[in-house]
């Protein structure tokens, strides 16, 4: 074991990769949000692609022999041909596929486009959305001639996917985006070949509550006489959210980054997706929430629920993709 | 509608129910309603639960993920349950779950809430029986192949980029 150890440190540093595939950036922001920390990263590895920040082409990625990437860090949801390709690429290129960030862990944001179909989004984007001038009515094409040359294009995808969904991914890195502790834990835990079992999301398995500054002002029995939501209500930035009647999804989400946003007096909304036992973390938020509200009449209590608008933008703000229903069931397959 | 019924009709096809009974009240009403020799409709599955308190939304969604046409959920009246407080809870979480579901593009009739104690096994037998009748009308959900439909873009790149490699030729250089 000793030795093997011995032998690690004459051999060539690891090879990392960085790709991004639906995603807003963030995650790679996140990156160089190490600071100084990411050169102690940059210092024990070798970045071989990360079309973010480095010049390379995906023929460079191409030519490596299989499995010779260390570990590859993909973010953003899966939603074109291209970002299909290049997670089964990466997967191929590498031993370690991470599905680093929510978006590539549980759908992300963009996962929220499952509640419409292809034609309803292109036909919004390229014609009905106000600031849009589309005259000539010109949507995307997969190819088109031009100079005599012809050029392709991603295809857009029905729905979008989770990283999982597509390949076979090895640990889980969630957070909108990730925090940097996390980050960094992940970081060491592969240099070092601290690694859990497969599968593992590299976060703590409990409850964000657990860590929350908040956690003794939650009331031992919660009652929602309504809910209101942050721009309703001045917030009282000591007390539970739950308390205020304010939608917190810390109840149904993985602790791990450090409560940032109760300590910013704004309530979860859920990034780092569920614990290991919940299989559905909008489900299991509806499930305690509406547990607790107080009327027992249908009209009252719908009065209450009145107060949260939008089910599904609340409850499964970044991981629908991945939800028990995936997808709005009447849309068209292709 | 009736284009479908027939359709059903001839594919031998039949809704299928996943019911939550409540131990106290409406599992009992149903054993009543067997032991009475009732006929109602063979479509549903009863899942026994100890209070409709205990069902959990992940329960609902599950069953119509893995192909459940509708779901029954089953309890004790208002005011009369085993636990003080759980068909309340059921309710609360109900309301707002119907609403969720009929966002995610599944009718509110697939999914259904009923108040039996345990002399009402007339009442199983009507509930069954109309849901079963409401939802032949609508059609299978089918979601569980629906989501194999789904991925089927998936497969087909997996397909493409084996064929391209094949020919050496590869998109996206």
């Amino acid at each position: 074991m000793l030795n093997n150890r011995k032998e690690r440190w004459h051999m060539p540093k690891p090879k990392v990769a960085f790709y991004w595939c639906a995603s807003c950036g963030g995650c790679e922001e996140t990156v160089v949000d190490l600071a100084e920390d990411i050169l102690g990263v940059v210092e024990k590895v070798d970045i071989v692609f990360w079309p973010v920040a480095m010049d390379f082409k995906y023929a460079d990625v191409r030519a490596m022999p299989d499995k010779s990437i260390t570990a590859s860090f993909v973010n953003g949801a899966i939603r074109s041909s291209e970002q299909e390709e290049m997670a089964r690429l990466l997967r191929q290129k590498s031993q370690f596929l991470i599905a680093y960030g929510s978006c590539a862990c549980t759908g992300g944001i963009p996962g929220l486009a499952n509640q419409f179909s292809r034609k309803q989004i292109l036909d919004f984007v390229y014609q009905g959305s106000p600031s849009t001038v589309n005259e000539s009515g010109t949507r995307p094409q997969t190819k088109f001639q031009d100079n005599g040359r012809q050029v392709y294009l991603p295809e857009f995808r029905n729905m979008v996917r989770a990283l999982d969904q597509v390949v076979e991914v090895d640990y889980y890195v969630p957070g909108c985006p990730p925090t940097p502790n996390i980050t960094k834990e992940a970081v060491g835990a592969l240099l070092a070949g601290r690694l859990p079992p497969k599968g593992s999301v590299l976060a703590p398995d409990i409850a964000l509550c657990d860590e929350c500054p908040r956690k003794d002002s939650k009331p031992t029995n919660v009652s929602f006489k309504e809910f209101v939501r942050p721009h309703q209500k001045i917030l009282d930035p000591s007390l539970c959210f739950l308390a205020q009647g304010v939608v917190c999804m810390g109840p149904s989400t993985r602790k791990g980054c450090t409560a940032q946003c109760p300590s910013g007096n704004m309530p979860c909304t859920g990034c780092f997706g569920p614990t290991s036992r919940v299989k559905d973390q909008g489900a299991k938020i509806l499930s305690s929430l509406c547990a607790n509200v107080e009327p027992k009449d249908e009209a009252s209590i719908d009065k209450v629920l009145e107060g949260i608008p939008d089910p599904i933008g609340t409850f499964y703000r970044y991981g629908l993709a991945k939800s028990l229903l995936r997808r709005k069931v009447n849309l068209p397959a292709s | 509608m009736s284009e479908i019924t027939e359709n059903n009709v001839s594919t031998g096809w039949s809704p299928r129910i996943i019911a939550f009974f409540c131990n106290w009240c409406t599992y009992t009403a149903a054993d009543l309603a067997g032991v009475s020799r009732m006929k109602y409709a063979s479509n549903v599955r009863i899942i026994r639960v100890m209070c409709s308190g205990r069902i959990d939304p992940q329960f609902v969604l599950e069953a119509f993920a893995k192909g459940a046409d509708g779901v029954l959920v089953g309890g004790c009246h208002p005011n009369d349950c085993h636990y003080v407080e759980g068909n309340y809870k059921m309710l609360r979480r109900y309301r707002l779950l119907q609403r969720m579901l009929s966002d995610m593009g599944i009718e509110p009739e697939r999914f259904r809430l009923e108040w039996i104690s345990a002399a009402e096994g007339d009442k199983v037998k009507h509930v069954v029986n109309d849901m079963v009748e409401k939802l032949t009308k609508l059609g299978p959900l089918a979601l569980d192949q629906k989501q194999k439909d789904w991925d089927k873009e998936v497969q087909s790149l997996e397909d493409d980029v084996h064929a391209q490699q094949q020919e050496g030729a590869v998109a996206h250089a």
